[in-house]
């Protein structure tokens, strides 16, 4: 019998902890096919970040630096300057990416720096329980915005895309979702071309995933995939924003 | 026929720079401040002609994060800033230690708190030697009080930081760094680590993946990797500990001072050993591991010392806990703001003398 679906090699076997209907599964995977796509597991080195996705290096079989709460870039960028030969990514939230970690991720992208970037950003902080995000919409309840999000107190969900995209630094910078099998497999190639453009070296690739905290939204799985279509993608439209012609297209 | 001695007469902050690339260093990241410039200036001239690259990162934060990400893969690497921009480094310092990576980092501190002033103090004693960061931890603290101990020390700390996986701090001065004096460049044996080390991360390639962590979650982890890190401290204050002492033998008053403090006490004795006193210096070199035991011996022939330092009192503590209880210790300490000349050292010490011997 032919095997038509298996486990990418870049991934462990190990079971993922993740919360029932979290999209990070979903995203891991994703980024495991494209690092299996070019044979790149064995010269891959990922650099996890802090919050949820942590444990990156129980789920994927490459090497992984834990960087500081939302240093994952400027981790990253150090190692990429010493092995400029080795794919190197980071995996980082929202609070991580967005907030504390603003500055290194706009600094890496504006430097050009040959790295990727793999943004979940889920409107929450995730691991801490719930508290208001960077990304968090209007009037959206958390455990530290419990009235709702107000502009005129916390101000805007921060638009990570679109600030990053107005940079002359970055090849590739792209909102994706995950919330529908549609949106994965526009989120598939995409990942893909992001890897592409650090392989071909075209310099810092973005993408944005917009992703569910079922657990932290207090909505079963297949409400918050809803959420996701209704509330988010209106707020952060899906699109690819910059693009760098690439060597090999598939 | 062995070449002759090339002196090079530089500034004590070019000293580092140089003596960090001759020991292989080949990486630095950094963010400008006073009164350390000299060496970002030096990497980035020189750094592209060794194959190396220096990169100005947009904060110190930034910089000792590239700095973990670059030791992970194993290669040298060093940053320098001074006080601010290392308080900016602290949250570093504390993964670095967690992580177990080795890398050098500089300090030519000026004074504070705050903004402070850009000339000398040694009032970040503290924040080296006990921890300026989160959790239980440790940093090699070495402090050079020449030009040509500044090289020297910079190669060290290289060795140092790779001997036991972990970062080093060279803790200058704005004095320090800005002085101008001959020094004698060398290249050490050894300009790398070594790289089967089972630890680095290069990519998989052929063997397991491998993980740079300081999570330890699963009951009992953390507790056992904090043991682990004690042993090696213990391990460090077992044999790497330096000290330099003159004219310990017959001293009736033992001066303590490292850095340049140390090295205007150094005049200062010369002074008073010519006036008759027997006076005496200990300078630690390594200021963690702290030279504490040789302390408690001479504290056993010597009852009598003075502590002199550019602070209102940090190594002091140290030097009294480590002596035997009926040992008498004076201090005499200028905050940031100010450096305490030749003469005024004599004087404290001709007083302390006569008070105490």
């Amino acid at each position: 019998m032919k095997q038509v679906f298996k486990r990418p090699e870049s991934m462990t076997d190990k079971p993922f902890h993740f919360c029932p209907g979290c999209h990070h599964g979903i995203v891991h995977r994703l980024v495991a096919e494209a690092l299996d796509h070019f044979t790149l597991r064995e010269k891959t080195i990922g650099v996890a970040s802090v919050g949820c996705s942590v444990f990156l290096y129980d789920y994927f079989a490459v090497d992984v630096i834990e960087a500081p709460h939302g240093r994952a870039a400027a981790v990253a960028t150090g190692t990429k300057r010493v092995l400029r030969d080795r794919i190197v990514f980071t995996y980082q939230g929202d609070g991580d990416l967005a907030a504390i970690g603003t500055a290194e991720v706009i600094h890496a992208a504006n430097r050009g720096d040959n790295i990727t970037v793999i943004f979940v950003n889920n409107s929450i902080y995730g691991m801490t329980g719930g508290q208001m995000a960077p990304t968090t919409l209007l009037g959206q309840r958390s455990t530290t915005s419990p009235y709702g999000r107000d502009n005129q107190r916390d101000g805007y969900p921060i638009k990570m895309t679109e600030m990053l995209a107005a940079l002359e630094g970055p090849s590739l910078v792209a909102r994706v979702a995950v919330n529908t099998p549609g949106n994965v497999k526009k989120a598939r190639k995409v990942i893909r071309q992001a890897f592409q453009m650090q392989i071909e070296g075209k310099g810092f690739s973005f993408v944005e995933v917009l992703s569910s905290c079922p657990t932290n939204w207090g909505m079963t799985p297949v409400e918050a995939n809803r959420r996701i279509a209704d509330e988010m993608i209106p707020y952060f439209p899906l699109g690819t924003l910059k693009q760098r012609d690439l060597v090999d297209t598939f | 026929m062995s070449e002759p001695v090339k002196k090079v007469f530089t500034k004590g902050n070019e000293a580092i720079a140089m003596a960090a690339i001759n020991a292989g260093c080949h990486y630095y990241f950094g963010y400008p401040i006073t009164p350390q410039n000299e060496i970002p200036e030096y990497m980035a001239a020189q750094l592209p002609k060794v194959g190396g690259e220096f990169l100005q990162a947009e904060s110190e934060i930034a910089s000792i994060n590239m700095l973990l990400g670059a030791a992970a893969t194993g290669v040298r690497v060093m940053t320098s800033s001074s006080g601010p921009g290392i308080s900016l480094m602290q949250e570093g310092f504390s993964y670095f230690a967690g992580n177990e990576l080795p890398a050098v980092v500089v300090n030519m501190s000026r004074q504070g708190p705050g903004l402070g002033g850009i000339n000398a103090t040694q009032g970040d004693y503290f924040q080296s030697v006990k921890g300026g960061g989160h959790g239980d931890y440790k940093l090699i603290v070495l402090a050079p009080h020449t030009g040509q101990e500044l090289y020297d020390l910079t190669i060290k700390a290289f060795e140092l930081a790779e001997k036991y996986r972990m970062l080093t701090l060279v803790l200058g001065d704005a004095i320090l760094g800005q002085i101008k004096e001959p020094i004698v460049p060398w290249v050490p044996e050894k300009t790398a680590g070594d790289p089967d080390r089972d630890w680095l991360i290069t990519g998989a390639r052929g063997r397991a993946p491998r993980k740079i962590t300081s999570l330890f979650l699963a009951d009992g982890e953390m507790e056992k990797h904090n043991w682990h890190l004690q042993e090696k401290y213990a391990r460090l204050e077992q044999n790497d500990v330096m000290v330099e002492e003159r004219e310990c033998a017959d001293a009736q008053l033992v001066v303590v001072a490292f850095g340049s403090v140390a090295r205007i006490v150094k005049s200062a004795i010369d002074e008073a050993r010519a006036a008759g006193m027997k006076v005496g210096l200990l300078r630690p070199i390594t200021l963690y591991p702290f030279p504490g035991r040789r302390l408690e011996a001479l504290g056993r022939q010597c009852r009598n010392f003075l502590v002199a330092e550019m602070n209102t009192g940090q190594m002091v503590e140290d030097v009294k806990l480590s002596l035997p209880g009926d040992c008498r210790v004076e201090f005499y300490g200028r905050p940031g703001g100010s450096v305490p000349t030749p003469e005024d050292l004599f004087e404290v010490i001709s007083e302390t003398y006569e008070k105490m011997v």
